[in-house]
């Protein structure tokens, strides 16, 4: 029944999370993979710039800690692999190795998290080109499983307390950085220089 | 360094906090040397903006020295610039349209969700005004971080002194928007409500726009006759029938244009809702919307209604019917300040454009609470406060 729904979804020209009844989207990714279980997170955001430079961006997965918030860093190795390092509550940290699935250059991008790894992920991102003048437009999905125990615990704090903000915000800072070579932000400064002199030829890290 | 905080409901306090720090390689930082209380700030002061958080830094009109850049900075120590109060990168669809209000980027990712939630799409950041629009600090205080200060600011030359230039942040470029929203042709009237700065500026530019007439409402006799030495014709409308007025005056056409520079002000502001109304977006404020009401009943068939005023929730009983079956075209939004900063300083040089009539008040930063008490209880005698702090 559930794979009906998603599939009546699949008829209309929209992508799968603008889809009505996300569990069956959750369940159809879930049996697709023979998983226990699956979270869907997706969004689309329109980036104004070239799609091959995006797609390069994207590609050197060491890019990616500089937007994705909770991750902390991902290492490409030599096999083809990257290491995937994020950050959890309590200091702890969760690694997994990931193994590119397909690669269309200025098109897709795809990876799953290799055997073992503690919360089995896939993503895929989607380069296509906006309309005329307008850049890019950038369609990124995340099926990962939910693990159990303790671990599921954490991981739940981290992903899946507003899974869907967190994606969004992602991406909207991967714009930012495309599109203007900075993250905005406005927090507040270091409260060490209360009352400082005016400043004297402070630097920005770049 | 000292700067104006907020801290509750008529509670803003001059204290000292951080001084401000490059952040970003394209930032700069401003030492302030003016700084106004908008009618945009009282909203603040009367606590009626959702996401204010104790000790943020208020303002979003002010001018000053450039005093250190980040390296994507285009700006030079030394400099005098204006600065915008919509904050925006110049980089995005938005920007490179000139829609700088709508910028993409601006404001900060972890702030943007409320504004996405309520209005569809996030909207830009702004200077001093609630973490809806991005939760930077504001410019009134010694020195302010600027960011995308290649694209904001605009450099001044120092014949012009603060007072001529400083209100091209905010709302010189407002009122021009607001009558260029108008589209005026020749024999218009161009009505227009509310008497503050805003509307000041858009009888102003309404006339140099060419239109043949400009009505003015509101009911401060000071203000009143501010519009008039501009070039108005007058409506009190605590001893005249607005609608009525108007009618008689345009020998029963009605006003080309109309402009609602009051918003949601005009009987208090009521989107004290807003919070909430972003976690269930069924159960909401509204906006008390009487002058919008009055001017699109006002308005001639055909005719354009322009609406600088701010709103930010939902407006109820909204004459949409009048709207549509008097085909009316309506066109609004935050200013797209930096689409104008360049025209009107050469406009200011000429001396086609004045805004010093403006200001009633200068005070030093130290004495801000005060400039707000005054600016929110006297409104007929105080028509702008500028601040000193250096
Ligand atoms: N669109 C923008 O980017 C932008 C920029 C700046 C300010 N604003 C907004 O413009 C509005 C005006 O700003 P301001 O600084 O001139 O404010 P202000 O408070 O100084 O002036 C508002 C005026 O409206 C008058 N008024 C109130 N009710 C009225 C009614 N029923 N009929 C006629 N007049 C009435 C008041 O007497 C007052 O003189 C505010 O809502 C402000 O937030 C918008
Ligand atoms: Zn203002
Ligand atoms: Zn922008």
């Amino acid at each position: 029944m559930s794979s009906e729904n998603v599939e009546r979804a699949l008829e209309s020209d929209a992508p799968l999370s603008a889809a009505v009844h996300q569990r069956d989207v959750a369940h159809a990714a879930a049996e697709e993979r023979s998983w226990r279980e699956a979270a869907v997170v997706g969004r689309t955001v329109t980036i104004n710039r070239p799609r091959q430079e995006v797609y390069a961006f994207w590609r050197d997965f060491r890019n990616l800690a500089r937007f994705l918030e909770n991750i902390e860093s991902v290492e490409p190795r030599d096999d083809g692999r990257s290491r995937w390092r994020v950050a959890a509550p309590g200091g702890r940290t969760v690694e997994w190795d990931s193994v590119v699935t397909a690669d269309q250059p200025g098109a897709l991008i795809a990876w799953e998290s290799a055997d073992g790894a503690d919360i089995r992920n896939t993503g895929t991102v989607e380069f296509r080109d906006a309309p005329p003048g307008r850049g890019t437009e950038v369609t990124a999905t995340i099926v990962y499983d939910p693990p159990g125990g303790d671990l599921g615990k954490l991981v739940a704090k981290l992903f899946q307390k507003e899974p869907k903000v967190q994606t969004r915000r992602d991406l909207r800072r991967f714009k930012q950085l495309m599109e203007t070579g900075e993250i905005s932000t406005s927090a507040a400064p270091d409260p060490e220089h209360a009352g400082a002199a005016p400043r004297g030829g402070a630097q920005a890290q770049g | 360094m000292r700067a104006l905080t907020w801290h509750g409901k008529h509670d803003v306090r001059v204290e000292t906090v951080p001084d401000p720090q490059i952040v970003n390689p394209r930032d700069a930082i401003i030492r302030v040397t003016s700084t106004a209380i908008c009618g945009s700030d009282l909203h603040l002061y009367d606590s009626y903006i959702p996401t204010m958080h104790k000790g943020d830094i208020l303002g979003h009109e002010f001018m000053g020295e450039v005093v250190d850049v980040g390296p994507g900075s285009t700006l030079q120590k030394g400099q005098r610039v204006v600065v915008p109060f919509v904050i925006a990168c110049g980089k995005c669809f938005f920007c490179e349209k000139q829609q700088y209000s709508a910028c993409d980027n601006s404001n900060p990712a972890e702030k943007a969700d409320m504004s996405e939630v309520l209005y569809g799409y996030p909207m830009s950041g702004i200077f001093g005004y609630s973490h809806l629009t991005g939760g930077y600090a504001g410019g009134q205080a010694e020195y302010v971080r600027v960011p995308y200060s290649d694209v904001g600011p605009i450099v001044v030359p120092d014949g012009l002194e603060d007072d001529r230039v400083l209100f091209l942040s905010d709302i010189l470029p407002t009122g021009w928007m607001a009558a260029e929203n108008c589209d005026i042709e020749p024999g218009d009237t161009v009505a227009v409500w509310g008497c503050g700065p805003v509307g000041l500026f858009t009888i102003q530019s309404a006339l140099l726009m060419g239109a043949h007439r400009v009505i003015a409402i509101d009911h401060y006799p000071r203000r009143l006759e501010l519009a008039r030495s501009m070039g108005a014709e007058v409506i009190n409308y605590h001893d005249v029938k607005v609608r009525e007025a108007l009618y008689e005056m345009t020998g029963g056409i009605g006003p080309d244009a109309v402009v609602d520079a009051v918003g949601l002000e005009s009987h208090g502001f009521t989107i004290d809702n807003m919070i909430d109304a972003v976690k269930t977006t069924t159960k909401l404020g509204t906006d008390r919307a009487h002058v919008l009401r009055e001017a699109i009943l006002a308005c001639r068939k055909g005719g354009r209604v322009s609406i600088p005023g701010v709103y930010g929730g939902f407006g109820d009983k909204i004459p949409i019917g009048a709207l549509m079956e008097k085909g009316l075209q309506i066109k609004t939004g935050q200013t797209h300040v930096q689409r104008y900063l360049r025209p009107l300083l050469e406009m200011i040089g000429e001396g086609k454009v004045d805004t010093t009539f403006l200001i009633s008040h200068r005070l030093p930063l130290e004495d801000a609470p005060e400039g707000y008490k005054m600016f929110k209880t006297q409104q007929n005698e105080v028509t702008k406060v500028v601040l000193k702090p250096h």
